[in-house]
């Protein structure tokens, strides 16, 4: 063992090896990796946060999901209560209708028979004037005995 | 090992742990009128080596340090950061205080050591021989095996322990930590003193010595095992494979004590 400049020569280069270390290597490298690994923690907080956000809008979802099917279900019992009262109301509607109708077709049965009548009631007494003609073989004044035909009409 | 004559493997091992020398009056060479023992001698060979690995640390580092992005680092970025983090966090479990040196002192201790150990993987005869070509007859390519950068760190370090052991505690409080423990009366003030002395002493000495011994240790036995003929190849191999735990742990051993007697010398009592 012999020490000699050699260990002062090797004390200048460790000293300035640190130094240049201290200065130059050290605080680029270490900065670069706390700042990596501030923005990894950012990024597991904010997949954290959105994992959580997630979950809270699969439950919102699902709650209105449910909301939307109850409702729906409330339309359709609506709808299907709405369907039997117009059916109801449509029935009752329509029977009534159909007495009107039936009423006035009565009243025109009615009406046509008596104009019918009426009618046959003229031509029966023509037939009958002109059967009485026929049978008195002269003419008869259709004026003069026309209180007769009236009496025989009214008779009809 | 000098060209042409046959050597004995005694002589072979002394040639191989001889430096490279030289002083004021040019390289020395042990057979020759300039044998080169006196205190101004250079060791060129520690020297050089360790200042090239030293620049290849630094150009390394400093590469991806320019470099350096948050978004998604490149494969010698992370393999740099983990070295990086790796140092960081056992400076952290360590030392507690505030202070922007010892972080990268220990990075720069452990890389540095850790490449200049890493010589050792080198066969003990390919330096030499390429340097031989050159007509440089002493190389020895392991800079930790060499007293004299060991204690060159160690007393780097040591220089540090008084320097923070002073500026945070204040003269007169690192006078009372040497002399009023572990004996609270007065009068074994003195016992004190030495005790605390051998302390404060031993901490740089281990330090150089124990990185130097298992170098030292770990290339003599590869020199051994190159003398041994052809076995020396498995042998070679598995000395080898065991220095893939010893250097490695020899760097983190020298750093984490290093981290740690700075670690105390930032305690008050």
């Amino acid at each position: 063992m012999n020490l000699n400049m050699t260990l002062v020569g090797e004390l200048i280069a460790f000293i300035v090896f640190v130094i240049f270390c201290m200065k130059y290597v050290w605080p680029p490298i270490i900065g670069a990796i706390e700042a990596r690994q501030a923005v990894i923690a950012d990024g597991l907080a904010a997949s954290d946060r959105a994992a959580k956000e997630l979950e809270l809008a699969q439950g919102k979802a699902t709650a209105q999901l449910k909301d939307a099917k109850a409702q729906a279900a409330g339309i359709i019992e609506a709808a299907k209560k709405r369907e039997a009262q117009i059916i109801e109301e449509a029935a009752v509607k329509a029977q009534a209708e159909k007495v009107k109708i039936l009423a006035s077709g009565h009243a025109e049965i009615d009406t046509e028979r008596n104009q019918v009548k009426e009618e046959l009631r003229q031509q029966v007494a023509i037939l009958a004037v002109a059967g009485a003609e026929k049978i008195l073989e002269r003419s008869i004044d259709a004026a003069a005995h026309s209180d007769i035909l009236d009496k025989l009409v009214a008779e009809l | 090992m000098s060209s042409g004559a046959e050597i004995t493997s005694q002589e072979y091992i002394k040639h191989h742990l001889t430096n490279l020398s030289a002083d004021s009056q040019g390289l020395c060479s042990a057979n020759s009128l300039n044998p080169c023992d006196g205190f101004w001698t250079v060791h060129l060979d520690t020297l050089g080596w360790s200042v090239f690995l030293g620049l290849v640390f630094i150009t390394l580092f400093r590469s991806v340090a320019k470099k350096a992005s948050t978004g998604v680092p490149g494969k010698l970025q992370c393999a740099v950061e983990m070295i990086v983090e790796f140092v960081d966090d056992s400076v952290k479990s360590t030392f507690h205080g505030k202070n922007s040196l010892i972080a990268p002192l220990a990075l720069t201790i452990f890389v540095w050591v850790l490449l200049m150990n890493a010589m050792d993987w080198v066969p003990v005869d390919l330096i030499p021989r390429i340097f031989e070509l050159f007509g440089v007859h002493y190389m020895k390519a392991v800079p930790t095996t060499d007293p004299n950068m060991t204690f060159a760190l160690a007393l780097g370090v040591f220089a540090l322990i008084i320097y923070y052991s002073i500026k945070v505690k204040g003269i007169g409080g690192f006078i009372k930590e040497l002399t009023t423990q572990p004996f609270g009366h007065w009068s074994l003030y003195p016992v004190n003193f030495i005790l605390e002395m051998v302390t404060l002493l031993a901490r740089p000495l281990s330090l150089a010595l124990r990185l130097f011994g298992n170098l030292y240790a770990g290339e003599l036995i590869f020199l051994l095992i190159a003398t041994i003929g052809v076995f020396q190849l498995p042998v070679h191999f598995l000395w080898a494979a065991f220095h893939l735990l010893v250097i490695p742990l020899q760097a983190f051993i020298f750093m984490m004590l290093t981290i740690l007697y700075l670690s105390l010398a930032h305690e008050d009592h």
